[in-house]
This record gives C-alpha cells, structure tokens and sequence, in this order.
C-alpha cells in the first residue's frame, strides 16, 4: 500500500461536480457539431429507403448552396425579424421607461409585468396555428370586419407577401416584447436615482431625461439586445413554417433559413443542412463576438451598467 | 478484502446469468418454423386495426388503450401508431427497417402499412424490404384472382413481383348536395344529374348554370387533381432515371384550374385541401357543389364536416374515372412469424365474406370484384348519409375501368409540391414561368439526386 499524502486537496470534488456538465456537453452537443461540419463535406443522403453516401465531395455543398436562393433566404429571415424587432424595441422602451418613472406612480406594476410577458410561455408553434385559424379568409377576424362593415369581401390576409409577413412580424413581437420590457426596466433601475433628481433640480423636461440621460446609460444593454435578437431572429422557425405550412408563401418570400434547412432534411440530406448549418455557426459566431467584446470590455462610456456588471463579475471570480 | 472478492463474483454470477437468460430466448425464437410470439404492425392510424378487430376470427380481446390485440393462440399484436402528417410515419418506419437485421426476434417489423403515393417505395426489388407474397405462400393468381387488378399492379415491383394486398380500393366518385341540384336543376336524381357531369366539356356547361344562382361547383382546384395526376402516361420518373418528366395531363390541370378559377368556378377563398376552408366548405353555409371523394372520403371527411341533416348528400358518375388512396398490407423482410402475416394477409385480403362485411360495417369499398357486383344490387348496401343511395352501384363500375398510373417512389414529394407551387400561379402571385421554377427549386430540395425537369412542349 502506498503512503497516503498528508495534505487534503478539495479540487477534485469541484471537478467531479463539474464533471457530468462536461461530459454530457461532449456527448449530446460538440460531437454532434463536429459530425455536423465533416458531414457537410460529403454527398450524404436518403433516396427512397436507400442511403447514398457518405461520399467526400470537398466543397461542392458550399458551392452548390451560394448557387441557390440562399441569401435570398437570409434577406427574408432579415426582413421578417426587422418587422418584428422595431416596434418591439420601441414600445419596450417606452413601457421600461414608464414603468420605472417613479412620479408616474403606476399602480399593479408587477400584474402588468406578468401580463406582458405572458405570450412568451405560449408555445410559438401553437400561437401560429391560432393566427393561421383567426387570419383565413373564412376566419373570424374577417367575419368581424365584414359585419362591422370594414371590407365587402374577405381579405386574403396569408395570400399577401405584406400580409404574411406583418402576420409573422406582429407573431414576434408579441412573444418578446415583455422579455425586452423586463430586461430595459433591470438596466433603467440600474441608473442611479442621483442623476435623474439632479436633472430635475436643473429643470431638464422629461423627454431631454429620456434621450440625454436613459438612453446613454443603457446603451450596453441596448446593444445586448440588439444582438441576442439578431441571433435569435436567424434562427426564426416555427412561426412562418406553421402558418405558412412549410411553404413559405406566397411564391417563398417568408422562407427563412431555418425552413430551408428543414426541406433539406426532409430527404435526411445531412451533407447539404450541415453545410447550410456551418454557414449559420459562422454568421452567429461573428454575432457572439461582438456580445462577447461588448460584456467583458472595460466600460468605455463609463456607463454605470457596465460597471455593475464588470464589479458583478469580480465577485463571481472570486 | 475477502468480502471485496465476494461481492465481485455474486455480480459476475448475476451478469452471467441475466446474458445466458439473453441468450437462450433469442436462440428460441430464432429456430426456424417456430413462430415468434410478438406480431409488430406499422400503421398510421386505427383504421387496419378496427377492420382485424373486427372480421379476423383469432383475435380473442385488444387491450383498452388499443395498443396490444391478443389473439386466441397468445400470440401479441403491438400496434406501433405514428401519424402520416409530415411524413413522420415513413421516417418512423424508415428507421425500424433499417435496424430490422439486427433486432431481436420480437422486436422485428411483421408487418407495415403504405399507402398508394409512397406504396412504391416499399416494394422496390432492390431495397427487397416487403416480402413477395410467394415467399410467403400465396399465390397472387390464384389466392387474389378476385381482386381488381389494378391494385395487384400498384403493390408489384418493377419485375412484376407482388409485395402486398389491400383490402381495399378507392375509385372516386361525384358526391354533390341534393338542394344545390334540386335549386339549379330542379332534379336531384343521382342518373340525371349525372348526365350533367358525365366529362369535362359538360361540367363546364354545367358550372356556368351552377355560377349563375351563384353557387360553386367545386371548392378548391386541388380537389380536380386527383382526375388529373392519377391518369398520367408516365410515371414522375422513369425506373433507373434521375429526371422528372411531368406528364401532359398535368399540364392540362394547371391550364383548366387556372381557367375554372378565373370563371369563378371554384371558390377562390378556399386554397388547396385538408384545411379549415376546405372543411367549411362541406358545411350547410358553404355554396360549393360537389367534392370529389372516394368511399373514404364521403365516410371519413365530409361526414364529419357537414352539419346539416343527413340524406343531403348523393353521389354520381365523377367526369373522369379515378383512384384516390388505398392502404397496402406488407409482410416485412425478416419478419418472425410468416405464418400469422400469410393468415392476416389472406383474411384481410382475399376472403370475400370478410371483406363484404367490412363494407357493410365500415362503408369501404372493398377489393372483391365479384362481392362489390353483389353489394351494387343489394339494397342493404344503402346509405343513410346519402339518403338511402346505394353508392356501391356507381362505385363499381368505376372501379373496373380504373387503370392505375405508373408510380415512381418520388410520387408523394411531386404530387405535393406541384399543387404549391402552382397554388401561387392561380392566385396571381406569380407567373406561369415562376411557378415552374419554383417547383424546379422545391422538388431537388425534396430529392436531392433529381437532376432535371422536364416540361411536356
């Protein structure tokens, strides 16, 4: 029998907690990724029930893709998450910002910070079904319209590129507008209240508190937005495919990128949706970057979010 | 240290133990003529297991969730149930054959469902999937010689070897609203109204009539297609070919939708099938017509969708003779227990009282060509939903003059997807020249080893 050693070391326990993370993040998550990017690279799919492939075809996946409506595809995605994304921002500004002013005194804050939130828990996917049924032509929005005299005829709602994607963008910003009405409120509380009473001594008017003062100070977290939407917007899926039926109609202008890859998938084509997959890691990558430069650098602006943050991070490291 | 050494031989005791016990039930029902005590059946929905309920005679009791049926010998039917929407059912299936070699002998695929747009798939010789039924010991000549043939072609490789039987098969007919006909024609007799959608040169006639009191004689153009895309030349694509050649007689369902829609015609606010419009359009306050509906459809989606009184409804001749559907009955490659396949497979298939009595009780029409001449002249045959008409009689001669369309295992994908791309063409989101891209686009991102498409000139 060995000696045992004299000092105790508890760094192995920290490991061994840690350790089912690690090893489940390798088995359900990077091997897969990595099958993902070498399958990308061969012809490798199902005719039928006859598998074809694996065959090494180098590049031709990628090349193949840049031939196709790809990026016409990704303008799409663009579009449909710009539609969404602006009036969500603005009226999560507008909200954050009267739900914090402490002289408009409010009542039920927390009851409406809930309600607000609410079409976040509905599954997305059962949220288009309810729009696809409420926005036919035989739906009971039209039936509304047409007896309160609005329209002669049943509008054609999902036959309009414009319908389709205002349905989808609208669909958006319902579910995430009380997210981003949450997380502006945290930032907004996070400016201290000196600053806001000093500008009130000096007779500053409310909208010069809100774009001289509110706006600066939450811009990281504005940018986090941003970004986290961005990335969230491209991987935009369930909405337009089920109220559009996988079609993305009409004549595919709200297909997405995600839809795209999931035809692709249909005839189980690994080598083609991998490639389109590395395409998107790529594009989300360069989007973590700037998330990642914007939450760890030393505050530029000196804002005051910023620095909480940093002095937050501190306290974890320790 | 000795208890250590203890415990370490008790578990490899009980190791040895569980893998002999492993060992020897596999080697049981691995000899072969033993038949395995597990039936497994692939299916989408109940529809096959309501018709073994109730006409195999050895089937003893189902379990209440319906997912084991017994049978008097103790052999065990599991039902493995998913939906066929989105193509679940055949990537689920997809999967259990491709594991079929190597799974337990009770855990085998015995047998599985297809239906006619993607049976094709299932019998390819080369991926030998579905068991010719010889090798199971019916002789299609003389075991099924009573049924139509066009169903023994559909379920036969391309060297004409048979791989499955149906119990039933679907020639569609007209199914029109009685007060519609009595309103426009002042007549609801199935054989005069009949006379007024015998081919298409008269049911245009007749629609203008129908269009001038403001009614429609179809809801949506995806409903024709059926006439249209089950009575190609040619199959989608040639055996051996990588291209699709879309045949003429699709050409000329895209002209005449487009032509029916523009003369208002079709109901423009219902847009293709199996949707909330198209269900609203079978109810009481709808304008449309006529559906055109095999005996499934009438029983099992305009039933349910129409909210009026029953008798509102009655069929006729449709003005081209069709096929619409049909579920193939597969013993599946490898399978445990033949013996049990060969004796559904015959029960379901090929008896004539069985399959008369699943037309009585399940309003099917059923794949006996002598029993179906029998049920057109029985009057117990008769429909209430369709006030007390007897459908088999128009049923039936329709049946015999169907001559099924090639097929190709790219039919379901193509089928499909034409109707959506040229679904935009009708409404005049897009040109004729974009809808034909558009469906170009779709189908290679369907079947990637499509290389072209083909237009007829």
């Amino acid at each position: 029998m060995k000696k045992k050693s004299k000092s105790i070391s508890y760094a192995k326990w920290g490991y061994i907690f840690i350790l089912p993370f690690f090893v489940s993040f390798f088995i359900f998550s990077l091997i897969p990724l990595i099958d993902t990017i070498r399958y990308s690279f061969f012809e490798y799919y199902r005719s039928g029930i006859k598998e074809i492939g694996p065959n090494f075809i180098g590049m031709a996946n990628y090349a193949e893709l840049l031939k196709s409506d790809m990026l016409k595809y990704g303008g799409n995605t663009l579009i449909l998450w710009l539609i969404g994304f602006i009036p969500q921002i603005l009226v999560a500004l507008l909200l954050a910002v009267w739900f914090t002013d402490i002289r408009m005194k409010i009542h039920a804050k927390q009851f409406f910070k809930v309600v607000i939130y609410l079409p976040n828990l509905i599954m997305a996917s059962a949220f288009a079904m309810l729009f696809f049924t409420m926005f036919s032509t035989n739906g009971p929005v039209n039936e509304i319209l047409m007896s309160m005299g609005l329209t002669e005829k049943a509008i054609d709602f999902m036959g309009t590129v414009g319908g389709t994607r205002s349905l989808i963008g609208l669909m958006n910003f319902l579910m995430w507008f009380g997210n981003t009405t949450i997380m502006l409120m945290a930032a907004i509380m996070g400016i201290s209240v000196d600053i806001f009473e000093a500008s009130d001594l000096d007779g500053c008017t409310g909208l010069q508190r809100f774009f001289y003062i509110t706006l600066p100070q939450i811009r990281p977290i504005l940018a986090y937005t941003l970004i986290t939407s961005v990335i969230g917007g491209l991987q935009m899926f369930d909405v337009p495919q089920i109220l559009t039926n996988g079609q993305g109609n009409p004549d595919r202008t709200s297909m997405t990128l995600i839809m795209f890859l999931n035809n692709h998938l249909k005839s189980r084509n690994y080598g083609m949706a991998g490639a389109l997959s590395v395409y998107l890691f790529i594009v989300s990558g360069i989007l973590c970057f700037f998330v990642y430069k914007m939450t760890i650098d030393d505050d530029p602006d000196g804002s005051k979010a910023a620095a909480k943050k940093k002095a937050k991070e501190e306290r974890r490291r320790r | 240290m000795k208890r250590k050494w203890i415990a370490m031989l008790l578990t490899a005791a009980v190791a040895a133990g569980t893998l002999t016990g492993c060992g020897s039930s596999g080697a049981d029902s691995g000899t072969s003529g033993e038949e395995g005590k597990v039936i497994n059946i692939y299916t989408w929905n109940n529809e096959f297991r309501e018709r073994v309920e109730l006409i195999y005679p050895e089937v003893e009791k189902t379990s209440e969730d319906g997912t084991v049926t017994t049978l008097k010998d103790g052999t065990e039917i599991h039902w493995i149930v998913n939906p066929n929407q989105d193509g679940v059912y055949q990537q689920k299936l997809d999967e259990a054959l491709l594991k079929q070699a190597d799974a337990p002998a009770d855990e085998k695929v015995d047998i599985f469902l297809s239906e006619t747009d993607y049976v094709n798939k299932y019998t390819d010789a080369d991926a030998d999937v579905a068991m010719p039924l010889t090798d199971l010991g019916i002789d299609p000549d003389a075991d099924l010689a009573d049924q139509y043939e066009f169903t023994k072609t559909t379920a036969s490789d391309v060297n004409g070897v048979q791989r499955g039987s149906t119990w039933q098969c679907c020639p569609g007919l007209l199914v029109y609203r009685r007060d519609i006909a009595k309103d426009v024609f002042g007549t609801d007799d199935p054989e005069a109204v009949a006379e007024k959608t015998k081919d298409w040169d008269t049911l245009k006639v007749t629609a203008e009539e129908l269009k001038a009191k403001g009614y429609y004689t179809f809801a949506s153009y995806a409903d024709t297609f059926r006439l249209y895309g089950n009575n190609i030349a040619q199959s989608w694509v040639a055996p051996g070919e990588t291209s699709i050649k879309v045949d003429p007689m699709i050409m000329s369902w895209i002209a005449d939708s487009k032509e029916w829609l523009d003369a208002g015609y079709l109901n423009e606010t219902v847009k293709g099938q199996w949707n909330d419009d198209w269900n609203k359009a079978m109810g009481s306050q709808s304008k449309v017509f006529a559906f055109l509906f095999p005996a499934w459809g009438i029983d099992f989606t305009l039933k349910p969708n129409w909210d009026g009184e029953s008798g509102a409804w009655a069929v006729t001749t449709p003005p081209q003779e069709y096929n619409w559907g049909g579920s193939y009955i597969h013993a599946c490659t490898g399978t445990d227990n033949p013996e049990h396949v060969k004796d559904i497979i015959l029960a379901m298939t090929a008896d004539k009282d069985n399959l008369l009595k699943i037309s009585k009780e399940k309003a099917d029409f059923t794949n006996t060509k002598s029993g179906m001449q029998e049920a057109a002249s029985d009057n117990s045959f008769a429909s209430e939903f369709l006030g007390g008409q007897n459908p088999f009689t128009y049923f039936a001669p329709v049946a015999e003059n169907i001559k099924i369309a090639p097929l190709s295992a790219y039919d379901q994908g193509c089928v499909e997807l034409i109707q959506n791309s040229f679904s935009d063409y009708y409404q005049d989101k897009v040109d004729y020249d974009k809808a034909k891209a558009n469906f170009e686009t779709a189908i290679r991102e369907r079947y990637p080893d499509v290389t072209e498409v083909v237009w007829p000139q």
